[in-house]
């Protein structure tokens, strides 16, 4: 177990320079999600044709780990359907949880994640945002919880 | 030679012995020495805290108040033992003043739930402070919801004081009770409590005064405290989790109805009419955590062997020292700056998160508490989400802070 494994490059960048930060408005759908352990909060604005995310900015305040999360989601989501978003959210969720797994290429530079495998109080601080993402495209409104 | 230099030798405070009585500290964390700095959030156990426990476990088990053989009669003579060791700990007027609870948080919701929920009504109103612990707001807040009572709450300013003007103007015949903690967790500031509990008593308020914080670093006297209740923890005193002490002032819990119905609570039971025990048993209901009480006083004969005032000198010392350590880190920015401060240094280091520093550290085999500290209010008056926390003990080192600062050294360089 290494911090490097953790904090890699890419990591550090998207949390720096956090790709897609802000909100839009109007927007097609939306949620909040909120890490109540470590007071994380973040807001999803998306715009859609049809079935298809045509925009995704995020914002809020959070940890390195759920900063460069929800950067490199937007990327990975934007212009997909919501069939093939739903199927990339397994694979995420499987590769940040599970030891022998092996993700397929669809991970893509999301695999930079894959180091809170070894840091399970974190695994929560990556997967906020796609939890936050699953309840804006349900159009619910609702706000998510990671608990 | 004068007398107080013959009376008691100077001894000097040798931390090397005491770390060699918690076998934890000599154990490694990812191949680094454990530098323990949560203490504030649970303390660790000496060995003859775990050797009590485990001497009751082996010899003399049974549950107590119950039989007549002489296993369960040990049993009995241990834990009303224990509670004798916590009223002379306290300078209580009598045992009888002492109830065993889960801890500190259940001690708070016996006294909202059985003598808030009693008698308040709509106009009443409890007076807490901006620095409590979650413990310490919620439940007045339920029992608020339950009376129609009103909770107000005491400001603080940017060094983490209270401020005292603002709490005594918040005061007023409609004041029922005061409830205050002695120690923040969050910031590390101590209260003044004898200014707070002189105006409440002019008020004509109760005072209910949350110790967890407090009892391991200072001498607390219920009596010369002149509160109404006083609540703590075990495992905040290197006693064992699980167990806690509400202390009341006799004249007020005989005059509460119980809160939990049970075993042990009552005297009579009948499907007509149950009468209720006595003090402390009447707050008691059902079989208690026995091994827990012995653990709790064998915590207090050990920081008291240990002498209270000298741990305190010890703390006091490195908290110094931590300061200007941290203080001398660009970028670094204490939160809660009080004059007067328990062993606690909450913070936070510009560029990164304190969730993202936690780990950091925990990698570098340093134990800090990341988060809110169950203070969410606090966290909302400095603005911050979060910070991190470096609490000390009985037993934290020189080596310790050394340990800490190398590592916040060490998340600079991997965050650039």
């Amino acid at each position: 177990m290494d911090l490097k494994d953790l904090y890699r490059d890419v990591i550090l960048d998207h949390n720096k320079r956090p790709r897609n930060f802000g909100a839009l408005e109007p927007a097609d759908a939306r949620a909040e999600g909120h890490n109540p352990l470590c007071g994380d909060r973040l807001t999803l604005t998306l715009r859609l044709d049809g079935n298809r995310v045509t925009d995704i900015r995020f914002e809020g305040k959070g940890c390195a780990i759920s900063t460069a999360s929800a950067s490199l989601m937007t990327e990975a989501v934007l212009g997909k359907d919501i069939d093939s978003i739903d199927g990339l959210r397994a694979i995420v969720q499987r590769a940040l949880t599970e030891h022998d797994y092996a993700a397929p290429p669809e991970l893509g530079k999301l695999a930079a994640l894959t180091g809170v495998r070894e840091f399970p109080a974190r695994v929560k601080c990556a997967t906020l945002c796609w939890h936050t993402l699953a309840a804006a495209l349900e159009r619910s409104g609702a706000n998510v919880s990671t608990e | 030679m004068n007398a107080a230099a013959r009376s008691a030798p100077l001894q000097r405070y040798d931390v090397a012995r005491i770390r060699a009585d918690f076998p934890v500290l000599s154990t490694t964390v990812r191949g680094k020495r454990l530098a323990f700095l949560d203490t504030a959030a649970s303390a660790q156990r000496p060995l003859a805290v775990i050797e009590a426990v485990d001497r009751y476990e082996r010899s003399s088990h049974a549950n107590v108040h119950r039989g007549v053989y002489q296993l369960s009669q040990k049993a009995t003579d241990a834990f009303e033992g224990a509670r004798t060791r916590v009223q002379r700990f306290l300078n209580a007027a009598s045992e009888r003043e002492c109830i065993f609870t889960r801890g500190t948080t259940e001690a708070i919701n016996l006294v909202a739930q059985s003598w808030a929920r009693s008698r308040l009504g709509p106009g009443d109103e409890i007076l807490i402070t901006w620095m409590e612990h979650h413990a310490n707001i919620v439940p007045w807040q339920m029992v608020c919801q339950q009376t129609g009572a009103t909770l107000k709450v005491a400001p603080i300013d940017r060094n983490g004081e209270l401020r005292l003007d603002a709490f005594e103007a918040l005061l007023s015949p409609r004041t029922r009770l005061v409830a205050f903690t002695l120690v923040s967790n969050a910031l590390g500031t101590v209260l003044p409590a004898a200014r707070i509990i002189a105006a409440a008593r002019r008020a004509g308020a109760l005072v209910l005064v949350d110790a967890a914080q407090a009892v391991p670093h200072q001498k607390v006297d219920v009596q010369a405290l002149d509160c109404d209740f006083l609540a703590f923890s075990a495992h905040k005193l290197y006693g064992p989790t699980g167990i806690g002490v509400l202390w009341g002032r006799e004249a007020v819990l005989r005059d509460m109805p119980p809160w939990q119905g049970g075993g042990d609570m009552i005297l009579t039971v009948s499907f007509e009419c149950t009468t209720y025990n006595t003090l402390p048993y009447k707050f008691e209901a059902g079989t208690p955590n026995i091994s827990g009480a012995i653990g709790l006083a064998a915590a207090i004969d050990y920081l008291e062997g240990l002498g209270i005032e000298r741990v305190h000198a010890h703390e006091q010392a490195l908290l110094r020292q931590a300061t200007a350590a941290l203080t001398a880190i660009p970028g670094l920015t204490i939160v809660g700056q009080a004059a007067h401060k328990a062993a606690v240094i909450s913070f936070t280091l510009d560029g990164v998160h304190p969730h993202d520093l936690g780990t950091i550290l925990d990698a570098e085999g340093v134990a800090v508490r990341a988060g809110h500290h169950c203070a969410m209010p606090v966290m909302e008056f400095f603005d911050v989400a979060a910070t991190v926390r470096a609490s000390f003990g009985c037993y934290s080192d020189e080596a310790d802070l050394a340990q800490l600062v190398a590592a916040l050294g060490h998340a600079r360089e991997v965050f650039g």
